[in-house]
């Protein structure tokens, strides 16, 4: 048994919250940066250009990447060796967004009632996934998730008769819906299987999976490569405003299913698409 | 092409924008998003006064992370447009000329930019530390309570947009899509 101190969980994350809104990962910045150096629309060349000044400034000026610094989502990986003390995990959690979000100057975005709609004023509370895995590590991933993109996912309750081409086409049509709104060019997260909600949790942590890996099942990895070539024949391009990178990358995540299901969820993240990782 | 202009609009420079002209605005122009917008919307509701004329006007539709010290704004780039699509006419029937966000609008929204000679901007999303370098101040004029929501003025130098839709109901979402659309 190891023993963790709650504090821990709080600093952390709330370096991660205003690590990721000023800083894209490697992978992300890689994939944003060939993004520029192919693009053949000349005015989505520019915006990718100047998507590159803007991460430049972000991380310099330390302003965020984009004012909607997002809902923050974090993905808790527990070693089940793993003792908690001084604390609840949760608040500790809560209270690491908190500070993050208030000391970080970053944007407040969250409402306490989804009708009622007040600000909580401090972006609190998280979205927390909790997973129990073996050992005596704790793996935390902090999402800020934006609601432009988030606000264009959807879940497809297809039938098992509808297969691959239906999965692909609920895909392509949830990219084109998408559209603009969507901040493209995007990064595509798919949860094919599960149930209901299972597929779309696999949609969203199909988004923190770094943007140049690949599903090791090899039809999936093929999907993959194949839907992030249609969607960027799509048109669409940078700011949507036309050009052939829609979409960044296309990572699929699966599930064993029931017999009568074909659950599909696609989440959406635009080119903000932000993930720190850290192991404790 | 590239233009360089000032805001408030005038009625001729509104109606001789086109879809696609790359243009770059200094001068004052107001923020509202969705909280704002509902209020506003109320208040016309109840025969009240706006807390700013639109006549002329632009609104960015945006609200920003918290400045640092020192600085006027924080990071400002555009939020979706679509969500104020419920009560752009009403505004622009008001006299409002020009709206920045992005991604796609309604045909309410489409036909009272053609009915009142106006225009609807995109500004890059997502690239909101770069945007915040062309507003060189930011005021909340009404509704401080809302946050990030409030309305605020701000003076802006070379602010760059893009124009998706023209007074001619041109729109630039969707020329543009089907001149690299290769399926």
């Amino acid at each position: 048994m190891r023993t963790l101190n709650v504090s821990e969980i709080t600093e952390n994350i709330r370096e991660m919250c205003i690590e990721a809104n000023h800083f894209l990962s490697e992978d992300m910045r890689c994939a944003m940066q060939h993004a520029a150096e192919t693009e053949e629309a000349p005015l989505g060349r520019q915006i990718l250009e100047q998507l590159q000044e803007n991460l430049k400034i972000a991380g310099e000026d330390m302003i965020p990447i984009c004012q909607d610094t997002g809902m923050a989502v974090i993905f808790m990986e527990i070693g089940q060796e793993v003792h908690f003390e001084g604390g609840v995990l949760e608040d500790a959690i809560h209270e690491g967004v908190r500070r993050g979000y208030t000391e970080g100057f970053l944007r407040k975005s969250v409402v306490k009632d989804p009708l009622i709609r007040e600000n909580t004023g401090d972006n609190t509370p998280a979205v927390i996934h909790y997973e129990m895995v073996a050992g005596d590590k704790v793996k935390i991933i902090v999402a800020p998730k934006g609601f432009g993109s988030e606000n264009m996912s959807r879940v497809f309750m297809l039938k098992p008769a509808d297969g691959i081409e239906g999965v692909k086409s609920a895909v392509l049509n949830a990219v084109k819906d998408a559209g603009p709104n969507a901040c493209p060019p995007m990064v595509v997260g798919v949860g094919i299987g599960g149930t209901f909600e299972k597929c779309a949790l696999m949609a969203k942590k199909a988004l923190t999976r770094p943007a140049n890996e690949h599903s090791d099942i090899p039809y999936v990895r093929d999907m993959e490569k194949e839907l992030l070539e249609r969607i960027n024949k799509s048109g669409i391009g940078p700011g949507g405003l036309g050009g052939t990178t829609t979409a960044l990358a296309v990572n699929i995540n699966t599930y064993p299913t029931h017999i009568a299901g074909l659950p599909v969820a696609v989440n959406i993240c635009c080119h903000v698409n932000r993930h720190s990782v850290r192991v404790l | 092409m590239d233009k360089y202009i000032s805001v408030p609009l005038t009625a001729e420079t509104a109606a001789s924008l086109r879809a696609g002209d790359y243009v770059y605005l200094t001068g004052t122009i107001y923020t509202a998003r969705d909280a704002a917008h509902k209020r506003m919307f109320e208040t016309l509701e109840r025969g009240e006064q706006l807390p700013f004329n639109m006549e002329n006007n632009v609104i960015y539709y945006m609200g920003p992370s918290p400045a640092r010290t020192g600085r006027p704004i924080g990071s400002a780039g555009p939020t979706t447009a679509s969500r104020m699509d419920k009560y752009a006419p009403s505004l622009l029937d008001l006299g409002l000329k020009g709206m920045i966000g992005k991604g796609k609008r309604s045909q309410a929204v489409k036909d009272a930019i053609v009915r009142n000679g106006a225009v609807y901007f995109a500004a890059v999303g997502g690239a909101g530390a770069l945007l915040s370098r062309s507003i060189a101040a930011s005021e909340v004029i009404a509704y401080d309570d809302l946050g990030t929501e409030a309305i605020r003025r701000l003076e802006v130098k070379d602010f760059p947009v893009i124009v998706v839709m023209d007074s001619e109901g041109n729109n630039l979402y969707e020329t543009a899509i089907r001149e690299y659309c290769r399926e």
